[in-house]
């Protein structure tokens, strides 16, 4: 019985991490099927909205590609995350989208939706900026308006007035996947073998590129099938994984082979996208407006301003609920906020006696090979020490 | 007795803001951290003693010290690719003594990202490792040419809410009346910084370039001050009188090519990098940066003060950028720009590429880039600086259809 629902977890998972491994045929299946397609640059665009036009939001993070054409507008120091997207988009990797939502979470990403004007003129960008200054009541207000611009510019794309109910309607959508998502996190954690590393990444990386409504629906089969999988963290080390994102996948293929398995994770990339949720009627407010409270209400996040800098505090109570033995940093070169961020919360964990591994990773490294002699070091340490 | 100038003037006020800053501690007054251009009206306005960690971590660069503090922050985990100023000052922030000068710890730091969102980090990191509180002017990026009413509105319910803030904190009410005289002597002190500024206009430019920013130190940490007017007067009117007699910026030399240099000096190689510009008889006229500060608005205007904050040029989009530096080339006559692209500072370089090409489209000056840093020493290479000078030279000189 087991081995049956074993094997229905992990077909139900390699559907996810089929897509998460394969975005052009994800875009192409969207197309062929009628839909419009709005790019979604990082950290956190206001998908809800998107979803309401009738579009659908799709996740652009990069990917393996080196700099060749982006060279032309971005020094060498830039991440690799945003030269990949610029490059992308420069490339032709992302025709067929009707547009792209750029960010201002950082001083590049700021820069990067001035060059995108220039650089990839055919493929139309509208910029989001979430105000940093959140706990001020002022931000909501700004929030609203920024939602409201963002309507009105995918309406000149095609998308479908937002209305209240549409965008209710979003909200409960995206409600339910960001419930989905957490329930999946636990229920991987327990299950390291038939979910590891890699996969529990391919899994939540897929809900990047397919409507909200048809990941949710297989997520819930997965989960639901995990559910009957006897607990299968003997012998294994959890670690809380923290940082921009976990990618190479060859670096979190590493995980597994010594004994490694993701008990939580404090990823931009990741958890961040479904640990808040937006508040319910309760809260008050119109849609916007609650949806605006969700962009308040995350924290811990390092390219969020964060005036009682709760990163620290965050890993050690993820650590503490999930039975984590250590925090690996996925450090990504360039990223100036989450550099910021790395000596407090190392600090701090050392004085909880957390054991931390900072790795360096760049999306296009040449394989993570250089990084399996820290990765073993690290478990022996673990181990022995 | 001879009226100081500018430049004693700058000297004197400059001492006394370091050593009046630390007897301002030592008495248990309330001293405030706050980034280069945040609306230090509410400071002055309350009283408070500020210094600038960015200032005072260009001091150190310009005295050739950063090395130790780089060295202490970069131990304590901060990683070479993160802005300079930044480790610097929270090297700083552990070692507290520098031959360039000290600055007491602060009780309260006050931050604003009309510069860049590296602040927020680096302010949100000395808020949590001193426990003091922080105020945050968040200024959206202005991807429109024109700052959006919107961020105006966000912009202004942060004054306000700063304002209640700093009762809170020091227990006492925030003066509208001085407030109003410390926005018009903030104005007036811009302006005449502007004013100096422009005189550079003239041919030969009365003012060698690299002066800019040495007295940009004065316009950092006083320009709500009365002094700080009174130095900017004066030294506008010492360059009138230079363009007056026709003097050129060097006694011993003619200027024959003008340029603009977009970002941040390399302190720790000032007087090289200058030297090699004044060898091929480039001065540098203007900058990209004094209009930083001509934050000018009406007295008691909060919209107004608002919205100028929110217009620093580098918060602007890449249309108003190539338009500031090509309108920039018109008036003080340019025959280059020179752009340094500065290690430190993401936000002022992943602009310049194309920012260079367009301004050369348009405006037909050639342009060149160098790599450098503004304060970590190990990010430049003077032979690599000067290869590039000495390009542009050639390029200008075939453009004047002269020998270099």
């Amino acid at each position: 019985m087991t081995d049956t629902v074993q094997q229905e977890a992990k077909r139900l998972a390699q559907l996810l991490i089929d897509v998460a491994a394969d975005p052009k045929a994800a875009l192409r299946a969207h197309l062929a099927g009628g839909r419009k397609v709005v790019g979604c640059f990082p950290v956190l665009t206001p998908d809800e909205v998107v979803h309401a036009a009738g579009m659908v939001p799709f996740g652009l993070w990069g990917g393996r590609k080196n700099a060749v054409e982006s060279t032309k507008y971005l020094q060498a120091f830039c991440c690799s995350v945003m030269k990949a997207n610029v490059e992308n988009g420069m490339t032709g990797v992302y025709d067929g989208l009707t547009a792209v939502i750029t960010t201002a979470y950082c001083d590049t990403l700021k820069c990067i939706e001035e060059v995108w004007k220039v650089a990839v003129p055919a493929l139309p960008s509208i910029p989001f900026v979430c105000p940093q200054n959140r706990k001020d009541p002022a931000a909501l207000d700004f929030l609203e308006s920024a939602f409201a611009r963002l309507a009105e510019a995918l309406g000149a794309f095609g998308g479908r007035p937002v209305t209240e109910e549409a965008l209710e309607k979003s909200i409960a959508v995206f409600g339910a996947y960001r419930a989905e998502a957490r329930r999946f996190s636990l229920a991987a954690a327990q299950h390291p073998w038939t979910i590891p590393a890699a996969a529990r990444h391919g899994v939540l990386k897929a809900a990047y590129f397919m409507r909200k409504e048809d990941y949710t629906e297989i997520l819930a089969a997965l989960n639901d099938a995990l559910g009957q999988i006897p607990d299968e963290r003997e012998g294994k080390t959890g670690v809380v994984l923290t940082g921009l994102m976990a990618e190479p996948n060859a670096f979190l293929e590493l995980l597994p082979d010594y004994g490694f398995y993701v008990a939580a994770d404090d990823l931009v990339h990741e958890s961040l996208q479904f640990r808040a949720d937006v508040p319910g009627p309760e809260a008050g407010g119109s849609a916007a407006r609650r949806l605006a409270m969700r962009f308040v209400g995350v924290d811990g996040c390092s390219l969020l301003y964060d005036d009682e800098k709760r990163r620290g505090k965050r890993l050690i109570e993820l650590c503490e609920a999930h039975g984590a033995r250590a925090v690996i940093a996925c450090m990504m070169k360039f990223c100036d906020p989450e550099e910021f961020d790395f000596p407090l919360y190392s600090k701090e964990l050392a004085a909880a006696g957390i054991p931390l591994l900072p790795v360096e990773v760049e999306q296009n490294m040449a394989g993570a090979e250089g990084l399996r002699t820290r990765v073993q070091t690290f478990s022996e340490m673990l181990r022995f020490g | 007795m001879e009226q100081e100038t500018s430049k004693q003037m700058l000297d004197r006020l400059l001492a006394a803001h370091y050593s009046e800053a630390e007897a301002a501690k030592r008495e248990g007054k309330l001293v405030a951290w706050a980034t280069s251009i945040s609306p230090q009206e509410l400071l002055e306005t309350m009283g408070i003693t500020t210094v600038y960690p960015e200032n005072h971590a260009a001091a150190i660069g310009a005295r050739k010290n950063a090395e130790g503090f780089l060295a202490r922050s970069e131990a304590n985990g901060y990683s070479v690719d993160i802005c300079s100023y930044a480790r610097v000052n929270l090297g700083y922030m552990e070692l507290l003594s520098s031959p360039a000068g000290n600055i007491p710890l602060p009780d309260l730091i006050f931050c604003c990202s009309n510069i860049c969102n590296t602040v927020i980090k680096w302010y949100e990191n000395i808020a949590k490792e001193l426990g003091v509180p922080m105020i945050l002017f968040d200024m959206p990026f202005n991807h429109t040419y024109e700052v959006e009413e919107g961020s105006v509105r966000y912009m202004k319910a942060q004054i306000l809410s700063a304002i209640r803030r700093l009762e809170e904190i020091t227990g006492a009410r925030f003066d509208e009346d001085r407030f109003r005289e410390v926005m018009r002597v903030s104005t007036e002190t811009a302006r005449w910084w502007k004013q100096a500024s422009l005189v550079a206009a003239a041919k030969p430019s009365p003012m060698n370039g690299f002066e800019l920013f040495n007295y940009m130190a004065a316009i950092v940490c006083m320009r709500g001050k009365a002094d700080g007017t009174e130095i900017f007067r004066r030294w506008a009117a010492e360059l009138e009188e230079k363009k007056a007699r026709g003097a050129g910026p060097w006694k011993d030399a003619e200027e024959k090519y003008r340029i603009l240099w977009d970002g941040i000096a390399c302190w720790p190689y000032l007087s090289d990098t200058y030297k090699v510009l004044k060898k091929y008889g480039i001065n540098m006229v203007t900058s990209t940066y004094p209009d930083s500060w001509t934050i000018l608005y009406e007295a008691g205007d909060l919209d107004g003060m608002a919205r100028a904050y929110s217009s620093n040029y580098v918060n602007r989009n890449l249309d108003f950028g190539v338009n500031n530096i090509a309108g920039l080339v018109e008036t003080f006559s340019l025959d280059g720009v020179i752009f340094h692209s500065n290690r430190s500072c993401k936000f002022m370089d992943f602009r310049q590429l194309e920012t260079a090409r367009q301004v050369e489209a348009r405006t037909g000056v050639p342009t060149v880039l160098f790599d450098g840093d503004q304060t970590d020493p190990r990010a430049f290479s003077l032979a690599q600086y000067e290869t590039r000078i000495q390009t542009l030279a050639e390029t200008m000189a075939a453009r004047k259809g002269v020998g270099a």
